[in-house]
């Protein structure tokens, strides 16, 4: 019988063949930890008896939740990891070097076949150039650094086949809400996820590491893609050491196949307070905006910028709108300075902060008033999320958040850009 | 290990922001000021209801969200013992037991707030003391059932310096 992806890469890390259900100890790839859950994770390090992190060139650190520190206890945190990291000799990116999951691939720190865990629960980002990553806590977090390996239950995996053409307005974020609005927030706890078919061989990578990461969305604990060409191109300019990529086989098992055509998928949006209320934006059209954000690990990329740039350019947003920018990393924001994207966005009157998460999590950088409602291409809308449990939060693309900022409130993008 | 205490009833999808705001929990490690703050965004009085020993009982896809390990943490710092529900997000689950937290999948759905409930984690039972009703809990993975033994995985990796199956 043969294997899915998922299978191939836990058994290869571990040793020797797993099947889904199996237990196992494995070595791991790459190890990365924030500024939210490293701090934890070096005291629980420290309680273990550890001494030296294991393979200190396998770790990354990194300090994009609340950056730069807005409080003295967070800084404190801070100062916490940046000694930790520098008696360890473990890579630390600080404030300004953007988020995590931008920065672990662009870095070229992930590779295909890899097996990565991340104290971020959005690890499973880097599944869209083919690595099994996986979030965990800050206590497996420590005992990856001082052992190198971690125990993994092997999941069993459902695979999505997407169909068809997008249309012009429709973007990868547009198919990640339209999954998890389908699939629902418990729909795959412990499956692995695999994507295929021709939206997603269409699809840039940078736009791929939108839907794998919002695979946690629907619980699951990993969001794997094929290591196609484009894939091979992306990490062929940045990773330094050899790599072997996984395919599932013809004959591999999946608990469930399923197969959705999004020819006519329009944009979509998902509602306050749960990120599988999800709706065509028509039906949400209208609604009143306070605040809209542009950026995150989920949309903050060159491309997510470019496309609102394009909207948004010699024009003005709303006055009743706050439109803030945060590049996922410096990278980000360096190559959208020469593009001329970050000016385009700042001269309509977005206010550019810090590479990094941005207002996503509620510690800094744009937290919503009472009763304000803010659109955003982030990936999670709890109530609370953005610091405010009083305030609303719209899930969208970055051209459904930029042709919103425009108008001031919900607004399909395939209207802005005609 | 048995445990006994009252229940506090929750719906679906209690997600990581709910148990503990990202708000608070990048401020300091102090887990008692957080524990302050435990489930503020749905109850804000919810941390004076709890007396040492309680039980948070739930319906499907508890801990949902984030991988922040403050929220198991910030629920046994709040005295509670153990969170039953009728499932769990996978990041919650495995944390929770790292930070030595039971967690119990079973049938939550004939548990209502204030009910007296006692919790055998060896047998696998868990008794509503007020109803006279039983469930049995799904058992854990045998890995899992050994680092709760030792009160976490802190402890057990200190005591056997790596991972044993
Ligand atoms: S951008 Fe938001 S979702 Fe992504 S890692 Fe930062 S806080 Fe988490």
């Amino acid at each position: 019988m043969g294997m899915t992806i998922a299978e191939k890469i836990i058994s290869r890390h571990a040793g020797r063949e797993a099947r889904a259900g199996e237990l196992v100890v494995a070595e791991v790839d790459f190890i990365m930890g924030q500024d939210g859950t490293t701090p934890l994770a070096i005291q629980a390090f420290r309680e273990m008896g550890g001494v030296k992190v294991s393979h200190p060139e396998r770790v990354a650190l990194v300090i994009d939740h609340s950056a730069p520190s807005p409080v003295e206890g967070t800084s404190n945190l801070h100062a916490l990891m940046r000694e930790f990291a520098s008696s360890q000799g473990v890579r630390l990116y600080d404030v300004g070097w953007g988020v995590c999951h931008c920065l672990l691939p662009e870095q070229g720190h992930v590779a295909p076949g890899d097996l990565v865990v991340g104290a971020d629960s959005h690890t499973t980002t880097y599944g869209a150039i083919n690595a099994f990553s996986t979030g965990v806590g800050s206590t497996d977090l420590a005992a990856a650094m001082l052992t190198g390996k971690l125990w993994f239950k092997v999941p069993a995996s459902m695979r999505l086949e997407l169909r068809g053409k997008l249309q012009p307005g429709v973007y990868s974020k547009d198919v990640a809400l339209f999954i998890t609005g389908e699939l629902t927030a418990d729909g795959a706890t412990y499956l692995a996820l695999e994507y295929g078919g021709e939206v997603i061989s269409d699809l840039s990578v940078e736009a791929r590491f939108t839907i794998s990461n919002m695979a946690v969305e629907v619980g699951a604990k990993a969001g794997l893609m094929e290591a196609d060409a484009k894939v091979l191109d992306y990490v062929a300019r940045r990773v330094k050491r050899p790599f072997e990529p996984a395919e599932p086989d013809p004959d591999a098992e999946y608990v469930e196949i399923r197969e959705y055509d999004l020819s006519d998928l329009p944009p979509m949006v998902a509602v306050p307070h749960r990120v599988d209320h999800v709706k065509p934006v028509e039906e949400v059209e209208g609604t009143e905006i306070h605040q809209a954000v542009l950026g995150t690990c989920t949309n903050g990329r060159l491309e997510d910028l470019e496309v609102a740039a394009e909207i948004l350019a010699g024009k003005s947003v709303h006055p009743g709108v706050r439109l803030i920018v945060a590049p996922a990393s410096r990278e980000v924001l360096l190559e959208g300075m020469r593009k001329g994207v970050i000016q385009a966005l700042v001269e309509a009157g977005g206010a550019l902060v810090t590479p990094g998460c941005g207002p996503c999590v509620g510690t800094h950088n744009g937290v919503p008033a009472d009763g304000e409602v803010v659109i955003s291409t982030a990936n999670r809308n709890f109530k609370g999320r953005m610091g405010n449990a009083n305030a609303f939060i719209y899930l969208a693309s970055p051209a459904t958040v930029a042709a919103s900022a425009l108008e001031g409130k919900i607004t399909d993008p395939r209207k802005a850009m005609r | 290990m048995i445990l006994k205490g009252r229940a506090h009833v929750f719906g679906d999808d209690i997600n990581t922001d709910y148990i503990i705001s990202g708000k608070y929990k990048f401020k300091t490690l102090d887990m008692k000021e957080l524990a302050l703050h435990l489930m503020e965004d749905i109850d804000p009085d919810f941390h004076k209801k709890v007396r040492p020993g309680d039980f948070i009982v739930a319906g499907r896809n508890f801990g949902c969200g984030s991988s922040r390990e403050q929220a198991p943490l910030v629920i046994k710092a709040a005295g509670i013992s153990a969170v039953l529900a009728a499932s769990f997000a996978r990041i919650f689950f495995r944390n929770a037991i790292n930070k030595g937290l039971p967690v119990v999948e079973c049938d939550t759905s004939a548990i209502r707030t204030g009910d007296e409930l006692e919790v055998d984690l060896e047998r696998g039972l868990v008794r509503n003391l007020t109803t006279g009703g039983q469930v049995e809990m799904k058992p854990l993975p045998g890995v899992m059932m050994d680092i709760l033994k030792e009160g976490g995985l802190t402890e057990y990796l200190r005591k056997y310096g790596e991972f044993r199956l």
